[in-house]
Parts: C-alpha cells; structure tokens; sequence
C-alpha cells in the first residue's frame, strides 16, 4: 500500500500541515535519508574549510556587487541579448509573466510545451495557466515529471520528487501510463526517458529557467544532470527561458566560482552533468537550436525586497537547497508543508516578498534559529538574521506603514501592553521591589493556566523568597563578602 | 508606463545616494587550488570523469580510429554519427573504408527538422571533437558548430569525444582567460562532464536519463 502526500487534502493551516507531516512516518523516513546523504555530500565536496570559506566570501561579493549596480547590468543585459538575436521582456506580476509567455507560444500556434526544471515558472504556477489555454505543459526533470504526473508539487528545489521513494514511484508508473511495477530504478527512469523523447520532439515550444544571466556576454547559463535542460533549450523551435531579476551577474568569469558554489552546496558535485551557455538562437548556418528565443525577467516583488538594503540580501540567493538540506525542521516537516513554491529557510525570507508575510505569518517563527541554514549558504544570506527581522516586521503596528509586504499580521494590542509593562517593571527599581515582594507573597495566586506554555508544561509558580532577598542574606551571614 | 521602465524605477529609486561596490573579484581563489603539473593533468581529468561512469581512453592520433572501431563492435552498433568535413570525420572514414567496418557512418548535413524522428530513434552513436577540457572538474568543453551541431553530443545513446591531451587546462577560469571566452560566445557552449544521469528517485544514481548512456573520451596523447 502506498502512502503519498497529495497536497490537495493536506491541511489548511501551515500548523496542521506540520502536525500531518510529523505523524507521517514514511514521509520523515524518506527526507531524513535523503538529507543526511545531501548534507554528507556538501561536507565531502568542500574538503578544504579554507578554499570554502574563500569561496563562499567571493559568491557573496560577486552577487552583493551585482545588486548594488542592478537595473544597469540588466539593461546591459537586455543590450547584449538583443545584439545576440535574443527577445527580451519584462514582467511585474505573474500574470504579466503567463500572458507574455502564452503570448509568444501562440504566436507559434503551439500546443505542446516541455519544460526543463524552472522554481520561476513554479512561481508562476504556469503549467496550469496555459494548461487551462488549452496548451499541454509537461515537466521534463525527472522529479519534476513524477511530481506532475501525481498531480502534486515539488517539495525541494533541487529534489523535487524527494518525499517519494522508488515503490511509490512504480505505483505512479504502473497507474498512470501503465508501466509493470518495478522498483529498478534505473527501469523507472527508463520509462521516463522513453516516454518525455517523444514529447521532446514534438513539442512546439521549450521553457527553461536560468541559473546565471551573464550581462557581458549576453548569454543565459543552466545546470543540470540529466540532458532535459538541453533538450527543452535546443530541440523545440522556440526556447523561452524564465527567470527572476536577480539572476544577472556582471562578468563571464563571475560564473566560474558561482557555478563550483552552486553544484558542490546543492549536491556535493564538482560540476554538474552540463552547464549549458546559451548565448541566441539558431544562427542561418547552423543545423539544429531554436530559431527563437526569449527571456523573461520576472520582478514579482523582489524589487519590494531590494528596497530594503536588509532584507535585499535574500536576492543573493543562486537556489541550491544547501539550506533546506541542513534545516532541522525542513527535514522533520518536509517541503509540502510550507505550502509555498519555496520552501525551507530560503523560502522563509523569500515568500513575504512574493505572497506577503500576512500569508505566511508562522513561518519566520519555525525556527529554532541554529543558524545551519546561514553557516552553509554559498552566498552568506543571513538567514537567521533575516527571520528575526521577519519576527519583528510580523508584530508591527498595522496601522503604520510596513517595511515588509503583509507586515503586521501577529500583531496583538494585549501582547503589546504586556511587553510595555515587562519593560516598564524591569526599569524601575522601586516598582520591581513591589512587585517582587508582591510576588512571593501571594504565590498561592499565581494563574494556573498560563496560555499554550501551560499545554505541555507546569505552571510556574513564584518562589517563596526572591533570589534577590536570598543573596541579601548570604551576603550579611559572610560579613559582605560571597563566599 | 511599461513594466520594464516600471522595474528600473524602482530599482533605480531604491539605490539612489549609493555607489556601486567596487569590483572584488579575487582570481586566485578559482586558480591557486585548482593547478596541476603537466603530467597530472591528464590522471586528475580522467579519475574525475571515471568516477561518474565516463570510459577514458588514452590513444594517439594514429590508433584512434582503430579503438572506435573496436568499441562501437563490442557494443554491436550499426551506425556512428560524426562530421565528414572534420579532420577527424574525414580520418574516421579512411579508416573505416580502408578496413571494412560494417559500421554506417552517418552525417548531420541537413537541419534537424528534416530527420528528426532518424535522430531520435535510429542512431546509435555520435562521435564530435572537443574545444578541450579542465582538469579542475573533470570536464569537456564543446562548442558545437554547422559540422558537429548542438543535438550531435546529446541525442545518441551513446557519445565519443575525441580530446588533445595539450588542449587539457587546469580550470575553467584559466581556459576562460586563455582563449577570451568573454569576447564573445558562439549560439552554445556546452561543458560536459559525464554522460547523462539523475538521482531523482530516491538518490537513487541512475545513468541515461535524458542524454547519453556512455561517454567515452580518447584522449590523443600525442597531440
């Protein structure tokens, strides 16, 4: 019997969904493997802590200098593109972003879109956009096409069919196109290589994110292992490539330790399978690549994040899960549970930006704040940093204007004037003695319920004499002197 | 107003009063780790691509043909895709008509929509030429043209690629620098490092997902 998590019956709440997820034994089995192997990989793909640290210092630098010159190396971006034969556009919202790509596909008259692996294009839920325009839009990555196949979501960025383990994927096989069970994997990406070839050579258009826009050279740069990537960018006569704004780096040579950071973080790599560097369409005397291609630079709020010269950090980020990867709690609750496209810490500083943090208000708070996420990120978003600021944005007065999108959302009058009295009590010394006194007097009166702490613990009750009074005491039985 | 006049103002508004960061670009860390002695070049490139399942062949620019031929008969292929305008594609095909391989030698010299299906379904194995590769990560470096088209090195099952041991470079950053990358980039550059494989399912370490089964790579050592 299989388990899987179709999302559609998850839980509403993102507290029911982790109450779900941490009952779910399967579920936990399958990420506490598969993170442990990640983490173990990174560790053994950065045996030097020296040439890591360096490493990591120069990714951060070279994606800090980008931001600080952005809308220039995106017009030089857009320039050398546009020299190279590459159409450009531009899109504030998600649904700029759909209309623009369904507008280019039906320019073609395409029915049929393959898609190499694209979180942009999760972003803009785009399968179903253009699936409801009567365009099929079928995932190509392996993970993803098993995902999409269950009617569900990726649950890691890098990972995306990592909840699921090979029976449940035979199962999938077997029920959706007919396939004998086997739990061979190699048999089940058999099947998925002879099934998306196909698609591959009939598809009229290919989409594709971007991992690096090279502004210098007018060139886009994708990784991967698999080949999808390739097919999707050279196959299909349209290639439209999707990414978000800060994906542009200044130089050619800015590549060269951002892409040893990416795929050693993301999977203990030295180099993926194929780092693919697209630089136009197919020229007049060339035999194959698209004869069109496009790119679509997706704000979607990330010029909210980059207004704000904190929480602009979080655009540094070059997508390779490495935090996800070492997140006690992504590895306990799994990425469903977020129940955003980006999960993990990284999607906890990212999705306020995106969908507003009144969405997701619990998020910046499912942390015990251990700090993995910011000790391994190839480009050092403080992470940890960022979801305390997150903490404070979530219980600001509404009523004022919030730095963050959808700021405000726990704020509680009640927990505001109890704070102000904690304050006011703790900064006067004759009103802490008063109520000290007060305290150890009446202790018998102390609330038996304290709110959720009183759920899982003893009410705490006020010693019979203060520790204050205690040393006091011991201070005069040794003549004022500690012993 | 536009969306992209739109983006621009804001980004522009919100970096008004600053400067930019100065360009910090530290070379040395993409090179001091990654040098080698010229006779470790080659025993660093293949033990990489060995361990990811690539077959590393040491040759010479005379034998070469001869090992084709001798893998593409073990393995029972029927038919080689190579460019025939290419040295090596005119070297291959002396060698094969010489000797009488049973092998068919295929050419791409028509744009892909016109065999497509062919391509997909019928061609056994491809053999192109490489710009070269890097030692650092175990990687080829292709930049594919009219004679050894994009698809030539992806779509067969299996790929060989032929490789001058003197066009091996310590890194990518060096071979970057050396042959002035940043001048300008031909419609595709790809680095390969390995045939093609995923982990998708359950880690699980699977070869051929979408491109190549087999990667075989002759290193001409003389050359």
């Amino acid at each position: 019997m299989s388990q899987r998590i179709p999302v559609t019956e998850l839980s509403s709440s993102f507290r029911g969904r982790v109450e779900e997820a941490l009952a779910d034994g399967q579920l936990r089995s399958n990420f506490r493997t598969a993170m442990d192997s990640l983490m173990h990989k990174r560790a053994s793909a950065f045996p030097d802590a020296d040439e890591r640290e360096g490493l990591r210092e120069l990714g951060n630098r070279i994606k800090a200098g980008a931001l600080s010159r952005l809308p220039d190396l995106l017009e030089r971006l857009e320039q050398k593109l546009t020299e190279n034969g590459v159409k450009v556009h531009w899109a504030e919202t998600l649904e700029e972003a759909n209309t623009l790509v369904h507008g280019i596909i039906e320019a073609r008259n395409g029915r049929q879109v393959v898609k190499g692996k694209s979180m942009v294009s999760e972003e803009m839920e785009m399968n179903d956009y253009l699936a409801e325009r009567g365009i099929e839009c079928l995932e190509s990555d392996m993970g993803e096409y098993i995902v999409q196949l269950d009617g569900e979501k990726p649950s890691h960025i890098i990972m995306p069919a990592i909840h699921k383990n090979a029976r449940q994927v035979s199962t999938l096989f077997h029920d959706k196109l007919g396939e004998p069970e086997t739990e061979d994997v190699n048999q089940l990406i058999q099947v998925g290589r002879r099934t998306l070839r196909q698609k591959f050579m009939e598809a009229d258009v290919g989409v594709s994110g971007v991992n690096f826009a090279i502004a210098e050279t007018g060139t886009l740069l994708l990784v991967e292992n698999e080949g999808n990537g390739r097919m999707s960018t050279t196959v299909p006569p349209v290639h439209i490539a999707v990414t978000g704004i800060e994906k542009v780096v200044a130089n050619l040579r800015d590549v060269v330790p951002l892409v040893s950071l990416l795929t050693r973080s993301a999977l203990g790599q030295p180099i993926t399978t194929y780092v693919n560097l697209i630089s136009g369409p197919r020229k007049p005397d060339e035999l194959d690549g698209p004869e069109e291609v496009h790119l679509v630079l997706l704000d979607n709020g990330r010029s909210g994040a980059f207004a704000d010269a904190q929480m602009r950090q979080t655009l540094n980020c070059i997508r390779c899960g490495a935090c996800m990867n070492h997140c006690p709690v992504y590895t306990r609750v799994g990425g469903h549970t977020y129940g955003e496209v980006y999960p993990g810490p990284i999607g906890k500083i990212i999705t306020p930006h995106m969908a507003g943090l009144d969405k997701v208000p619990d998020h910046p708070s499912a942390s015990s704040l251990c700090g993995a996420c910011g000790d391994v990120c190839p480009v050092k978003i403080p992470i940890p940093e960022l979801l305390q600021r997150l903490r404070q944005e979530n219980v600001k007065n509404p009523g004022q204007p919030q730095q963050v999108k959808g700021g405000g959302a726990k704020f509680s009058r009640t927990e505001r004037w109890l704070w102000r009295g904690w304050q006011m009590l703790n900064t006067r010394p004759a009103l802490y003695r008063s109520f000290l006194w007060a305290a150890t007097r009446f202790r018998a009166l102390a609330p038996k319920k304290a709110g959720p702490w009183t759920e899982n613990h003893s009410a705490p009750v006020p010693a019979r004499r203060s520790l204050h009074d205690l040393a006091a005491q011991h201070l005069d039985h040794n003549g004022g002197r500690p012993s | 107003m536009s969306a992209r006049a739109n983006i621009l103002g804001k980004l522009r508004n919100s970096l008004a009063g600053t400067t930019p960061r100065p360009d910090e670009f530290d070379e040395r860390l993409v090179t001091e780790p990654w040098r080698y002695a010229p006779q470790d070049r080659i025993a660093r490139l293949r033990s990489l691509m060995e361990a990811v399942h690539t077959e590393v062949h040491p040759c010479s620019s005379d034998n070469w043909p001869e090992l084709v031929a001798g893998l593409l008969a073990r393995r029972n292929l029927t038919n080689l895709l190579c460019a025939p305008g290419k040295e090596h594609g005119r070297a291959l095909q002396t060698h094969f008509d010489a000797t009488g391989q049973p092998v068919r030698l295929l050419a791409y010299d028509q744009p892909v929509e016109a065999w497509k299906e062919e391509l997909f379904w019928n061609v056994d194995a491809s053999l192109t030429g490489t710009l070269g590769a890097i030692a650092a990560t175990g990687t080829l470096v292709l930049w594919p043209d009219r004679q050894e088209p994009r698809l030539m090195s992806l779509v067969p099952p299996v790929h060989i690629a032929l490789l001058k041991a003197s066009e091996i470079h310590d890194n990518l950053y060096d071979m970057m620098v050396a042959q002035d990358w940043a001048a300008g980039l031909p419609t595709n550059v790809l680095l390969v490092s390995g045939p093609s494989k995923t982990a998708d399912i359950e880690q699980v370490l699977a070869y051929g997902a979408h491109g190549p089964r087999e990667l075989i790579v002759l290193i001409l050592e003389d050359v």
